[in-house]
């Protein structure tokens, strides 16, 4: 691969494998504050609008007993290790968290970090489940506006509609890049294996989103000088679900001569796969966003339609596979699954359950799967 | 001459009924809906729609051993261990159609109020899908505030008004708001004649038996809209103030010892074992989260009212109110000890108890202990286990009583 991509990947991989060290250097070096924001669609626009560092929270390696004062065994890990490192001080440079409640466990985990944590200045917010309706668009505007208020009273800073309206442009430039990105990167299955595809996306939560862009602009720029890579005997898969953590679970799929031509994660393209419209305010905008994120189970999915969904990204993109990615003791895709199965089984799909924990000490249990379903594809 | 009914056999006769009911209603071709337990039935009531909940339905299998087959049945079809076993009990049952616990019609509609969990909404996406039925959902924010905001209440109206649209869409009927109005006062009445009722049990010693509120609640969930509802739970108030004022305790062999609150719900197919064991060391559960959770009292036609009555069940509300809820229970019903069911099914509650507990012993002093159990999931429970934090709950409270406390 061109060194200059090359160069490129690895800055974006070294910062997503070290967050902390990220977000530190990035409060030294430009003196801005850092909010954290808890999984999914948390309003990063609002952080970025009042000047700081919007940070994604998505769990992490680390291990130990603090959580257990919280929660018990059967919580999933992203949350458990979010308590964890926010008890042992890894979130101390964050000015505040914005904790959102799609499930039930987010609930809890709102209500005990304003007791276990409370230097970190926990801002909750509600997205309506009713998210198409007049109703649920009128709440999602005023809910926004609320955390603003909330964010400018943390922070000390006065944030304009101008501001969030300028926030919201990074944002949507951001989205369009990626979705260009994401079809880019197809043809360099090497290149962006499944281990480096994530990285490379993750990055966008430790850095501030207009530089991130232009990395990536920078990086499809290259890349439209480089001739597409070799794919013949490498099957094309497609992941769904909240998150493909660990990376040694991702290695696998590279392991086995499989790569990732689109993916289904929340914390990777259900970011950037739907934009604002471009006409209303930039809460309007936003609401209007929220109403068109179809496909993810952790938003009231009218009707159902992850399954042809996937149904049409696998037609789309000539996948051989569905990987269905359920992180253990996330009950909304526990609740999916089923569903997605059934479907899958009557579209003719081959499709393989992972279970895993982001913290998972061995991945030979997954490898075996792997392995068995890729001999079984050939 | 008749003899006047007891409300224990009406409750029997009520509960039959409501099942009879809505298979004839299906037959005649009326709409069925299936609803979540605490969900504004007002309209569904109003509107003619015969309704069954679910959530008593897995109970009920639950109750009467029957869950079994049915959590296999969805776990077989790939459904996690991991989830709430009323949905893996429900999803069975929509497919099978058959308990020799109990019977409900297939739904035409489903409506569904987040305010207990958020899992209800995955749940009844599912059945909305696989039985390719309408859904309404009725979304109740999530109260991290202490107080419900104006900006929910707006939310929770606005979607009143759709509900109703909703409704008269999948009817092709008007809503009759002069019966709405007569529906609302029934369905207030029989809140306050069950919530009268339970606090009875504040009485020393109780005349109520905690568990009896496991059996009435069933009706509570299923009738508040009507007037046998409303004149069960008239009856059993009046019969427990008579005990209460005679001094009649809870059981007919044995003593009120100690006063306890369970928190959580019950666990439905170890019924027995979990108010015998607690009997026998004298422990009376006299109340629980329960008699609140279905006080949902508003001004009748005050729809602000009735938004702010829908969202103000404990789960749906933050921790503090949780704490202070608690504290205020231990006080009005003068407890000895708290049981937590730390209930597999429930991540709602369960990731709250262990703060929760903390916070409450320190404000009343009082000890508690948590089990491990599951609604209707029979594998989750170890008798032993519970034995033991019961006894040890008994060897906390017998040495507070010795220091007079």
């Amino acid at each position: 691969m061109n060194p200059e991509v090359q160069k490129q990947i690895e800055q974006l991989k070294g910062i997503a494998e070290n967050p902390k060290k990220a977000v530190n250097d990035y409060i030294a070096a430009t003196g801005k504050k850092a909010v954290g924001c808890f999984p999914i669609y948390t309003p990063e626009e609002l952080v970025y609008a009042a000047g700081a560092l919007p940070v994604g929270m998505w769990g992490g390696r680390r291990t130990g007993s603090l959580a257990d004062k919280y929660l018990q065994s059967f919580c999933c890990s992203i949350m458990k290790a979010n308590t964890e490192q926010s008890l042992a001080g890894d979130y101390d440079m964050l000015s505040a968290v914005i904790v959102t409640t799609y499930c039930d466990t987010l609930k809890c985990v709102t209500e005990n970090w304003k007791i276990a944590v409370p230097h970190l200045n926990i801002i909750p917010i509600v997205y309506p489940q009713n998210r198409k309706q007049k109703s649920g668009q009128i709440f999602f505007a005023e809910e926004l506006q609320r955390v603003k208020g909330k964010l400018e009273e943390v922070l000390g800073a006065d944030i304009a509609d101008a501001d969030v309206e300028a926030a919201l442009n990074v944002y949507e430039e951001y989205r369009k890049t990626m979705q260009m990105f994401t079809e880019v990167i197809r043809d360099y299955p090497k290149t962006f294996d499944a281990v480096t595809r994530h990285l490379v996306i993750k990055a966008a939560y430790y850095m501030d989103k207009k530089e991130y862009t232009e990395i990536i602009k920078a990086m499809m720029a290259e890349l439209r000088k480089v001739p597409a890579e070799d794919a013949s005997g490498m099957k094309k898969v497609i992941l769904t679900g909240l998150i493909a953590e660990p990376v040694e679970m991702l290695e696998l799929f590279t392991e086995n001569e499989m790569y990732v031509v689109a993916d289904d994660l929340a914390q990777e393209s259900r970011q950037f796969r739907v934009s604002a419209p471009a006409e209303g305010s930039c809460y309007e905008r936003m609401a209007a966003r929220l109403a068109a994120q179809d496909g993810c189970t952790f938003l009231y999915d009218y009707g159902k339609t992850r399954s042809q969904r996937l149904f049409d990204m696998k037609k789309q993109y000539n996948a051989d596979a569905i990987i269905f990615c359920q992180l253990k003791f996330c009950d909304p895709d526990e609740f999916d699954y089923p569903i997605v199965k059934k479907d899958m089984e009557t579209f003719d799909i081959p499709m393989l359950y992972l279970e895993f924990e982001q913290q998972m000490e061995s991945v030979g249990q997954l490898r075996t799967r792997i392995q068995s379903f890729a001999e079984m594809m050939d | 001459m008749e003899t006047k009914k007891t409300s224990k056999q009406l409750l029997g006769e009520i509960q039959d009924r409501h099942y009879a009911d809505a298979m004839k209603a299906k037959e005649e071709g009326k709409l069925v809906a299936w609803a979540t337990s605490i969900s504004p039935q007002e309209l569904l009531t109003t509107m003619d729609i015969y309704t069954v909940y679910p959530e008593n339905h897995a109970a009920a299998i639950g109750a009467r051993k029957c869950a079994q087959p049915f959590i296999d049945y969805s776990e077989g079809n790939g459904y996690s261990t991991d989830i709430c076993s009323y949905a893996r009990v429900n999803l069975a049952y929509m497919e099978i159609m058959e308990s020799e616990a109990a019977n409900i019609p297939k739904p035409d509609l489903i409506f569904c109020c987040n305010n207990i969990c958020n899992t209800v909404l995955k749940w009844y996406e599912n059945i909305s899908k696989e039985l390719d039925i309408p859904m309404i959902v009725f979304d109740l924010p999530f109260n991290h505030e202490y107080e419900i905001t104006d900006q929910n209440t707006k939310y929770i109206k606005a979607q009143l008004l759709e509900a109703i649209d909703q409704l008269e869409e999948i009817t092709g009927k008007k809503f009759d708001y002069d019966k709405f109005k007569e529906v609302m006062d029934i369905s207030i009445e029989t809140s306050i004649w069950w919530k009268k009722a339970a606090m009875q049990a504040q009485a020393i010693p109780s005349p109520l038996n905690g568990f009896d509120l496991f059996n009435y609640m069933a009706i509570i969930v299923c009738a508040r809209g009507t007037k046998e509802g409303r004149d069960l739970f008239k009856l059993w108030y009046e019969e427990l103030k008579a005990k209460a004022e005679a001094g009649i305790g809870p059981w007919k062999s044995g003593e009120e010892e100690y006063r306890v609150m369970w928190d959580g719900i019950a666990c439905w197919p170890h019924l027995s074992d979990t108010y015998k064991t607690l009997k026998k060391y004298g422990i009376n559960m006299v109340t629980s989260t329960y008699p609140d959770s279905w006080y949902i009292v508003y001004e009748s036609n005050d729809l602000d009212g009735m938004a702010r009555a829908y969202s103000s069940n404990y789960v749906n509300r933050n921790l503090d109110f949780g704490v202070d809820n608690i504290v205020k229970l231990v006080e009005d019903y003068k407890l000895d000890g708290i049981v937590f069911h730390s209930n597999r099914s429930c991540k709602l509650m369960d990731f709250r108890q262990f703060e929760v507990q903390r916070r409450v012993e320190e404000r009343t002093g009082i000890p508690s202990v948590i089990f491990d159990g599951d609604q209707t999931d029979p594998r989750a429970f170890s008798l032993a286990q519970y034995e033991t934090r019961v006894q040890a709950l008994l060897e906390m409270m017998e040495s507070r009583k010795k220091e007079g406390k």
